[in-house]
């Protein structure tokens, strides 16, 4: 398990990785179904997107909106799809039946994070935020208290 | 015992060349459906590349989903071989690449094959058939 804030020096940069059950995390995106995105959260990105984030999670988004719809016509049956790998990371997604979309991309050691990915929608994000009589919906999330708890989630599980 | 549902293979530039359903419980498109869907799992693997957080990914090699599980593989060459089975299948990465033997023995010495033109060679058909019904058996 590597503890939570770990710097590991590598020749000249430093990483800093987050673990959560000593698997490591490298980025978090929230959306809502507009495309909107409302909360992104990185730890350890040694390949950062080139040009601007928000190119990038147009991208990301695009590219979940167009899966989901390739898994709907390929499946045998209703379900939609919660991950999917390359040889370097792995993508973990979550979406609710209201549209808020969660992506997790993890290592590819990562096992089942649907419950994980359930746990911030129902715990976190509904807690903090849903209940929040001055969030609104389409707005990205500035609120402290959701982060410090997803912090906090994560840390715990480890 | 969790069995194929079916296999796809994409020529150079993101077309398909081959497409074979191995159970009733596959989805039933259309041809044309299926050409789209093939183009679009290309340009979708890609894109997942780009997105990696960690420099030097491949494109998109596993996808799970609650009713199926796809796996993918790229030769050095540029095609793309990938299959669709229930979930909980085990070595699919095996399966694909005893496809790509089977498609170098069968369609690659295949005298009349064009490369990377849509594949009508029996054998090819009757040998995948095989494999598959092993599979399925086997599990």
């Amino acid at each position: 398990l590597r503890p939570f804030g770990a710097s590991v020096a590598f020749g000249k940069r430093a990483l800093l990785a987050t673990t959560c059950m000593g698997v490591a995390l490298y980025t978090l995106h929230i959306f809502n179904r507009r495309g909107t995105c409302l909360f992104y959260k990185e730890w350890n990105r040694p390949s950062p997107s080139r040009g601007d984030l928000t190119q990038d999670h147009k991208l990301m988004f695009g590219f979940l909106f167009s899966l989901k719809q390739l898994v709907s016509k390929i499946a045998p049956k209703k379900g939609g799809f919660y991950a999917c790998n390359t040889s370097a990371y792995k993508l973990n997604y979550f979406e609710t039946m209201s549209g808020l979309r969660f992506v997790l991309c993890t290592e590819l050691a990562a096992g089942d994070m649907r419950e994980v990915l359930k746990y911030i929608y129902a715990n976190i994000f509904v807690e903090c935020l849903v209940k929040n009589p001055l969030w609104k919906a389409e707005d990205p999330i500035t609120c402290p208290l959701f982060t410090q708890h997803l912090q906090n989630y994560l840390e715990s599980i480890s | 015992m969790p069995s194929l549902l079916s296999l796809y293979i994409n020529n150079k530039a993101g077309g398909l060349i081959f497409h074979r359903d191995f159970s009733s419980a596959a989805a039933k498109l259309d041809i044309n459906e299926h050409l789209t869907l093939a183009s679009t799992f290309n340009g979708l693997a890609m894109i997942m590349r780009q997105l990696s957080p960690v420099p030097g990914s491949s494109g998109m090699e596993l996808l799970e989903a609650d009713s199926f599980v796809l796996q993918s593989f790229d030769t050095v060459t540029g095609l793309k071989f990938f299959v669709t089975a229930e979930p909980e299948s085990k070595h699919l990465d095996a399966v694909l690449k005893d496809v790509y033997m089977l498609y170098s023995d069968y369609v690659l010495k295949n005298p009349f094959y064009e490369l990377d033109m849509p594949i009508h060679c029996e054998r090819f058909i009757q040998k995948l058939m095989k494999l598959a019904d092993d599979y399925n058996k086997r599990g």
